[in-house]
């Protein structure tokens, strides 16, 4: 694939991930109010992935639309960033990671409506304003449940302390990224980080939360090193069109 | 002595799509959501209103069914993002029909605003605005479930957006 291609990869195969990782909330959520959220944002999420992974298929040239690069790749093919497969954890782990994603996301997005390439910055234009919700969802979350109870309290820090180690791998930039940034389509991600850095912050003060205590950043996502967890989470979302390749309805 | 005015493919493609209902909101045609954007002889350009929204491809699939069934085989659907759909395309007359089926739509010219989904619903049932939010997500993309305070019915409103 070309540093393009892999470009609109990467940022289908984060939201397809988070998508699928939120969707397992489905049913299964402390309140019926929280159910219906996750499951919203999830669905935005696979929303976002579809149009990222079409043009990822269309720029590689091979024939692969979303649904295949989806469905019908190995583990080490995924170029996604390792928060986002992260198990969801208990509710208070999974807003810890909707908290520090979607707060880049919606940077990122913001940032990528001036890319040259038309398809890309009609896709961010679309979704930040999804996003928005999204970061509103898990920052109120952060806020209640920081700002909570005992017990509350203490799995917001866990999650959080867990979630942490994972944050630097959204803002590392690589030959795919300088490339896509030199021909004007990429995004700077360093330079997110400051705004990123401000807004988590003023969350954690709100939530009466110090942060993480800083951590050896675990990287790999974007070359296909994952950890075991995402494995698993193939084996489920991918499991029709492993058992009945090419199956339609 | 009156003009003739001749109608055109264009108008008669108008008219097939005003009875095209949402699959989620029937109540509302595709031409009063404003996903249609664009209606030519040849082509009907069509835009999601969320990307994750589930109902896309049975809108599409509608539109399809209709032209074909009024002699618009030929006329291609095409989907574009650009520009992004804003609550601020619903019809007046959508307004009203979605007040109408029990949906308080947003207020016009709101998705522009800082302060979109600041202000009070207004209760479709009663007409109070004395109510509040209970969750910003419902149960579509577009929803979101508020609560009368003045005769305590739950209520879905259109999210501005």
């Amino acid at each position: 694939m070309s540093p393009l291609a892999t470009y609109a990869l990467r940022l289908g195969d984060d939201s397809l991930i988070l998508g699928q990782r939120l969707g397992e909330w489905c049913g299964h959520a402390p309140a019926l109010e929280v159910d219906l959220s996750l499951a919203n944002v999830a669905l935005d999420q696979v929303g976002q992935a579809t149009h990222f992974l079409g043009l990822a298929g269309a720029l590689e040239g091979e024939g692969r639309d979303g649904d295949a690069l989806a469905f019908r790749r190995d583990v080490m093919d995924f170029t996604n960033c390792l928060l986002v497969e992260q198990p969801n954890g208990d509710f208070a782990q999974t807003i810890a990671r909707l908290f520090l994603f979607s707060h880049y996301q919606e940077l990122l997005f913001m940032a990528l409506m001036a890319s040259k390439d038309a398809q890309l910055s009609a896709i961010a234009a679309k979704a930040v304003k999804e996003t928005a919700y999204h970061v509103t969802l898990a920052s109120d979350w952060v806020v209640r449940l920081g700002d909570g109870t005992e017990e509350s309290r203490a799995r917001m820090i866990a999650g959080l302390d867990w979630m942490w180690r994972f944050a630097d791998e959204l803002f590392a930039m690589d030959d795919v990224d300088a490339t896509a940034l030199e021909a004007g389509v990429g995004v700077d991600k360093a330079a997110l980080r400051a705004a990123w850095d401000a807004r988590i912050d003023a969350v954690l003060a709100d939530a009466t939360l110090e942060r993480p205590a800083s951590r050896r950043p675990v990287l790999g996502g974007r070359v296909g090193r994952h950890s075991e967890h995402l494995g698993h989470l193939l084996t489920e979302m991918q499991f029709l069109q492993r058992a009945y390749p090419g199956a339609t309805w | 002595m009156s003009a003739v005015v001749a109608i055109t493919d264009t108008d008669r493609i108008r008219a097939v799509l005003a009875n095209v209902p949402d699959p989620e909101i029937p109540a509302v045609s595709v031409l009063d959501l404003g996903i249609v954007r664009e209606i030519g002889a040849d082509a009907v350009t069509i835009t999601p209103t969320y990307t994750g929204c589930p109902a896309t491809l049975a809108i599409e699939q509608m539109i399809r069914a209709a032209l074909d069934a009024n002699g618009f085989g030929d006329v291609a659907i095409e989907t574009t993002l650009s520009p992004p759909w804003s609550t601020d395309w619903i019809s007046d007359a959508g307004r009203e029909k979605l007040h109408a089926y029990g949906i308080a739509p947003p207020p016009k010219g709101a998705a522009a605003s800082a302060l979109k989904n600041a202000q009070a619903a207004e209760c479709p049932r009663c007409g109070s605005s004395n109510t509040e939010e209970i969750s910003r997500f419902g149960s579509t993309p577009c929803k979101a479930l508020w609560r009368c305070k003045a005769c305590a019915e739950p209520f879905d409103r259109f999210k501005c957006h």
